[in-house]
């Protein structure tokens, strides 16, 4: 806890980012800009970028947070293996994917956010951080409790032999004990 | 219902005039720029997005006046004080400043972004004005220039340029991306994820503010936003407008002007601008001044107990300061609780190792060698939080989980001495404190102090003024044969206390019950210092258990929070 992991804050400008590519895509359809062709990229980016960033990514250290309902697309984003793994592939993807959003107005402020993402995610990759998803936690990971235990036991347990245990009417002092808890009669 | 007005209702009003004075403002704006007859001319261009893009800009201007003022912590503290008359309500108010602070962030987030994209239609529909894509009157106001007698409506004005070009060559433009984007990073980076965990870029990120509210004040200066201003003789827009190749020619309609408006943003900023560079300016200062190690204390669990010394330093319960090392970075003010008793001639802090900055000053410590003076301590505080109050209750319920106790050994403490010496300030007759912790070794350096308060206690007789109960809320199997095997001994076998520990959390609706009936009279003071949950959990039980009725139990929650 306490050494910054900048994937974390890069996965939130990222995120934000996409929204805001998003939104700006969306600005410029509806407002039938022209170039418009670039608004409708901005959409279409937008939206591979909230998809791709999602779902948080494992911490280092301490508790990693997720993002409401983000299993299912850690399953998809960890299905692309290294690719989304790599910090690197991140950085280069996130600066590509940002250049065309520069060419209308409605994009470039997501363009320029996004851009900010990709270089903080090459500071992470430089620093050899990875993304890794946060799993269900597995079954293994509790500590393997002994076959044995399940089955009813097959023996009884040790005693001594009855003879040994049966109180003896010779020996009344051996057999008598001190009641832990103070008899008294029932007088009524 | 009833309860719920006594406990929320102070913020609740507070929060109705905020969003009231939002409302007014952002419809009084968008009428005035969408009626408004010297805006008849722009309208025709930009439609309702001139009106769409101005309202939001008043809100604007009113919430980036207020988000300074709740951070500006040495005039809060003032307020505190000379509020000490006006009753605790009024004061618990203050205790919200970071939430009121984060509420005011949204809303200038939610104007930007309406801001941003209305400007961006603007900018689109002048674009095409100019081009000619529109009607005649269109074409004609945009053909209107800055030459000879003529001034211009349409800020585009060449023909070759594009949307995108005129944002980066315009004051307006080039602002208003560029604080947008200080905007967008000060956001991403005040996630409770990196706020949390990553404190150093969430801190140095959010000095973001500061390009901010310098783009901000001169992003009107451009006077971009055109008006019709009035000629002699008038020019009546709604009899010209259909005369388009008489302007000029015939008398009603001379060649309308426009003007732009005057920028109206650093009116609305520049109070509080003033106040919060006078509150860095008095952090400065207090930085500067001597402060002295009388003693370094290393607890178990890696916890760092620092008593120091300041000239002219004075402290109430419960009060924290920020502590700066230059030794580890020149820029980092941290905040801490202090741990000990305005009666002490000396004020004390319990670090624990949650960060980069902590950890860097537990481990320089941990090397010096016996008897050296700590590394140079930078002080400023102290401020005031709910803890101040606890003295004026009646009845207190202490709740402290985990570190959040910190605040409680100042108040145990100065408890303590205010009873030895009979202190009349001291209107709490009886005080409940539940400490919940997780593990056992946090429990030591808080545990000598429950020790000696519980000898000095049995001393004068006093066993009833002070109830404590602990949780162990970590416990396992091992710590439960451990109990079971020890169970008939005379204390604790976790802490040495006489009073047993717990284990699990604690059942709060029997607690409330027991308070309750064991006050049937009384206001009973709830101070909690812990995570959010349990401030949710307490708040409820305090509406819960609140009677309407004056003469019976009232419970108020007060939560610290850094």
């Amino acid at each position: 806890n306490g050494k910054i992991e900048w994937a974390m804050w890069a996965n939130e400008q990222a995120l934000a980012a996409g929204l805001i590519l998003l939104t700006g895509g969306i600005v410029g359809v509806a407002g039938q800009f022209r170039d418009r062709e670039f608004a409708a990229y901005s959409i279409a980016a937008g939206v591979f970028v909230c998809l791709l960033e999602y779902p948080r990514g494992k911490r280092n250290k301490g508790t990693s947070v997720e993002r409401t309902g983000q299993y299912c697309f850690t399953v998809c984003v960890k299905s692309f293996g290294p690719l989304t793994r790599n910090y690197y592939v991140r950085a280069f993807l996130h600066a590509a994917i940002c250049v065309p959003g520069g060419f209308i107005l409605a994009a470039v402020l997501g363009c320029v956010c996004l851009g900010i993402a990709s270089l903080i995610y090459l500071a992470a990759a430089i620093r050899g951080e990875q993304w890794e998803p946060i799993l269900p936690w597995k079954e293994s990971a509790r500590k393997p409790v002994g076959e044995s235990i399940k089955l009813p036991p097959q023996n009884p347990p040790p005693r001594p032999p009855a003879e040994m245990r049966r109180k003896r009417a010779e020996d009344l002092e051996a057999a008598a004990y001190v009641n832990p808890i103070a008899v008294t009669a029932n007088d009524d | 219902m009833g309860n719920w007005i006594i406990n929320h209702g102070l913020s609740s009003f507070i929060l109705v005039v905020w969003m009231a004075i939002n409302i007014f403002l952002f419809l009084w704006f968008y009428f005035f720029y969408d009626l408004g007859d010297q805006f008849f001319y722009t309208r025709h261009i930009l439609g309702s997005a001139l009106a769409w893009a101005r309202a939001p800009a008043a809100v604007l201007n009113f919430n980036c006046l207020l988000i300074l003022l709740p951070v500006c912590r040495n005039l809060l503290s003032l307020i505190r004080g000379s509020f000490m008359c006006c009753g605790r309500t009024m004061r618990k108010q203050l205790d919200k400043n970071i939430s009121f602070h984060k509420l005011v962030a949204y809303m200038i987030g939610l104007m930007t972004a309406v801001h941003t994209i209305a400007h961006f239609l603007n900018v689109e529909w002048y674009y095409n004005s100019r081009l000619g894509k529109y009607d005649d009157l269109s074409m004609a106001l945009s053909s209107l220039d800055d030459s000879g007698n003529t001034t211009f409506l349409n800020p585009i004005r060449s023909t070759t340029t594009t949307p995108t070009l005129l944002v980066f060559t315009s004051v307006a433009g080039i602002t208003g991306v560029i604080i947008t984007l200080s905007l967008i990073l000060i956001i991403t980076s005040s996630m409770e994820v990196i706020r949390r965990s990553y404190f150093e870029v969430f801190w140095f990120t959010h000095h973001l503010f500061i390009v901010f509210f310098a783009g901000l004040v001169i992003h009107g200066a451009g006077r971009i936003v055109r008006s019709q201003t009035t000629t002699n003789p008038l020019h009546n827009a709604t009899f010209c407008k259909d005369r388009i190749d008489d302007w000029g020619k015939i008398q009603e309609c001379p060649v309308p002007q426009f003007a732009g408006g005057f920028p109206q943003t650093w009116m609305w900023v520049i109070g509080p601008m003033i106040l919060y560079v006078c509150e860095r300016l008095l952090r400065f200062i207090r930085y500067m001044q001597t402060v002295k190690y009388r003693k370094i204390v290393i607890r178990p669990s890696k916890v760092l107990e620092l008593q120091l010394v300041k000239n002219g330093f004075k402290m109430d319960v419960g009060q924290y300061v920020f502590l700066n090392c230059p030794a580890i970075s020149q820029l980092e003010w941290h905040p801490f609780t202090m741990t000990s008793a305005p009666e002490e001639d000396f004020f004390s802090v319990h670090i624990r190792s949650v960060g980069d900055w902590t950890q860097k000053l537990i481990s320089i410590v941990e090397q010096l060698p016996e008897g050296a003076e700590g590394p140079k301590m930078g002080v400023d505080g102290p401020f005031g939080t709910a803890s101040e109050d606890v003295f004026d209750y009646e009845v207190a319920m202490l709740v402290g989980a985990g570190i959040g106790v910190t605040p409680f050994a100042s108040i145990l403490k100065s408890i303590w001495y205010k009873f030895k010496d009979s202190n009349p300030k001291l209107r709490t007759r009886k005080i409940y404190f539940y400490w919940l912790c997780r593990e056992t070794h946090a429990f030591e350096w808080f545990a000598d102090l429950l020790q000696l308060l519980e000898r000095e206690m049995e001393e004068r007789g006093m066993g009833s003024f002070l109830t404590y109960k602990l949780y162990l809320t970590g416990w396992d199997q091992s710590h439960a044969n451990h109990v079971m095997v020890h169970a008939d001994a005379d204390t604790d076998v976790v802490t040495g206390l006489k009073q047993k520990t717990n284990y699990g959390r604690p059942n709060w609706d029997k607690e409330f019950e027991q308070v309750r009936k064991e006050n049937p009279t009384s206001v009973v003071g709830t101070f909690l210092c812990g995570p959010a949950v349990l401030a949710t959990v307490l708040s409820k039980k305090c509406v819960k258990y609140t009677d309407v009725d004056p003469r019976k139990t009232k419970f108020y929650f007060n939560k610290e929070n850094f």
